[in-house]
């Protein structure tokens, strides 16, 4: 089915003798070892250079529109992604990139085909894999503090530990004054760190961010850019990013995949070997966004043909497709 | 300020009114007493603490039952929310079990239970229970879906994801429910005591009639009144006034 996924040859720079990552300048000389309490854990260890961090054979998902027809989200999807690796997977609205992230956290059942993590199939729900979701979904009756415990708290942290990493990660996001606030008394971009914060604090393996962010203004976005960059490299996470944003994807990711539109398959993969720290504006970045571009205009294209065909909008039953 | 004049105009305009009413004798003064003598009626059974025992039993009565109520609410609300077939079957029964008049389960309590304290709190469950149950239902569905997914994402499930998610992330849209269930358990209690005779309020308020005392009876409805909204007007605007900072979300004007 996915015949055109490989029109590019997908190259992995072979992380033999040394974990797999510190291609990038940034990366490679940043004081890794050194950062935050002796008690935060490193994400665990790669079991072989060749089981990659996240897996997705031959996912499929179909859904039964109200009509009662059947619909096809994802279409026979094969990634893989490394430990440490950022990727960021770009597609039209509707291509069902959303639903690809709630299906590696756990939170919906693909049809067939698996999702794996190190080699093991993916059971529901897990603290290896944190999602950050679209609209954050921060606990308002919490404060801060307490929204970046939770996840500790829920896996039985005592305390004391507890306390000293929700301080350890509010800092590393740059809240740390905001620990008693509540979230609606910060700003958007504010809750966005929030968000990450919580989510580093329960120490995921691989943190998912579904368009984390498109709401906030181009200032604030950028700021975030360069911060989730220096967070990827002192924790060193796998990350899997997704937006509609091709440049934003070329300025964060190693890799960039895009999805075609409904049915989601994986069209194509790039590299992205541009040296760290990028920036949404540098020419190199332009240059390598308009190559994805080129191809997400025929989707993009093919999307609104169907929607004006169609004349209605199918409507999508999974509840991140709002 | 100005509210506190609003209010002082309003009230006192209607005593004034009730006074004149009174005065003015086209009711003999042993079928419509004066304020005054309502009032003196209130000092009086205060005084030989009457009142306050009947407060008291009253008060107990009504908060164990409630209490009951709000719990198996919960329950039985979430649980017909978070199942379709419940939510088909059961919830079309509640819903026309909500159309009984709590009172009408008296007679039941009475063969059940025969003339006791049991007696009155059953009345008083049935007549709370299920509006407590409709409002969770209703809570949990009106509830944003993102946030059960978040804590099911951050490692909860089971007990901890009702009790630190699903529960307070639906506070807010069953507040209100809470308040309907308080009034229904405190009016199904008033109606119980009046037709069983044994302190609290309701009896206290029969016995002004038996004792042919229209003032009595008028004080303790007065008193009846105030508790009701004591209870609605401070113990409940608090928790949503609290709620409502705690989310964010602009108090109601």
């Amino acid at each position: 089915m996915s015949t055109n996924a490989q029109n590019v040859p997908v190259q992995f720079p072979a992380p033999v003798d040394h974990p797999p990552i510190g291609r990038s300048p940034v990366r490679a000389g940043s004081p890794r070892g050194k950062i935050g309490p002796a008690s935060v854990a490193r994400p665990s260890r790669v079991v072989s250079p060749e089981i990659p961090k996240v897996g997705l054979s031959e996912i499929c998902l179909s859904y039964r529109t109200q009509k009662g027809e059947r619909l096809l989200a994802l279409d026979h999807i094969n990634l893989e992604v490394k430990a440490g690796e950022f990727l960021c997977v770009v597609g039209p609205s509707g291509c069902g990139k959303s639903t690809l992230l709630h299906l590696i956290a756990g939170l919906h059942q693909q049809t067939s085909g698996q999702v794996l993590v190190d080699g093991t199939p993916v059971q529901g729900p897990g603290t290896d894999r944190i999602l950050i979701f679209q609209e954050l979904g921060l606990f308002p009756w919490l404060r801060v503090g307490e929204n970046v415990e939770f996840g500790m708290k829920m896996k039985g942290i005592g305390k004391d530990e507890r306390e000293e990493k929700t301080r350890y990660y509010l800092r590393l996001v740059h809240l740390a004054q905001f620990k008693d606030s509540y979230t609606h008394q910060l700003s958007g971009g504010m809750r966005q760190r929030v968000a990450l914060a919580r989510a580093l604090a329960t120490e995921p393996d691989v943190l998912l961010m579904d368009e984390p962010f498109a709401a906030l203004d181009a200032q604030t976005r950028d700021l975030l850019h360069d911060e989730l960059e220096r967070i990827w490299a002192e924790t060193g996470r796998t990350i899997i990013f997704v937006t509609h944003n091709v440049r934003e994807a070329v300025r964060l990711a190693d890799r960039v995949a895009l999805l075609t539109f409904r049915p989601g398959r994986v069209k194509r993969e790039f590299p992205v070997d541009l040296p760290r720290p990028r920036l949404m504006e540098d020419i190199e970045v332009a240059r390598a966004a308009r190559d994805i571009l080129d191809d997400l205009r025929e989707e993009i294209n093919r999307s609104l043909e169907e929607e004006y065909h169609a004349g209605v909008k199918p409507h999508f039953a999974t509840e991140d497709e709002q | 300020m100005k509210r506190a004049l609003r209010y002082v105009i309003f009230y006192g305009g209607l005593l004034g009114l009730w006074t004149l009413l009174a005065e003015s004798k086209i009711w003999p003064p042993y079928l419509f007493p004066t304020p005054w003598s309502v009032g003196q009626e209130l000092y009086g059974g205060f005084q030989d603490h009457t009142y306050w025992i009947a407060i008291a039993v009253s008060m107990k009565r009504v908060l164990i039952g409630y209490l009951v109520s709000v719990v198996l609410g919960m329950v039985l609300g979430l649980g017909v929310a978070s199942n379709k077939f419940l939510e088909e079957t059961m919830g079309g029964l509640l819903v026309s079990l909500q159309s009984l008049p709590s009172i009408c389960w008296w007679p039941l309590a009475l063969l059940w239970f025969g003339f006791s304290q049991n007696a009155i709190l059953f009345v008083v469950i049935m007549g709370s229970l299920l509006s407590v149950t409709l409002a969770m239902e209703d809570g949990r569905k009106q509830m944003p879906k993102i946030f059960g997914m978040a804590g099911r994402n951050l490692g909860a499930h089971g007990f901890k994801l009702f009790w630190h998610v699903l529960l307070p992330a639906s506070l807010p849209f069953i507040v209100s429910g809470l308040k309907q269930g308080w009034a229904f358990a405190w009016r199904s209690l008033i109606t119980a005591e009046m037709l069983y005779m044994s302190l609290g309020l309701g009896q206290v308020l029969m016995v002004g009639r038996d004792l042919n005392n229209t003032s009595a009876v008028l004080a303790v409805m007065v008193l009846i009144i105030a508790i009701g909204y004591i209870v609605d007007g401070i113990v409940f605007k608090s928790m949503e006034r609290h709620l409502q900072q705690k989310w964010g979300l602009t108090p109601a004007t």
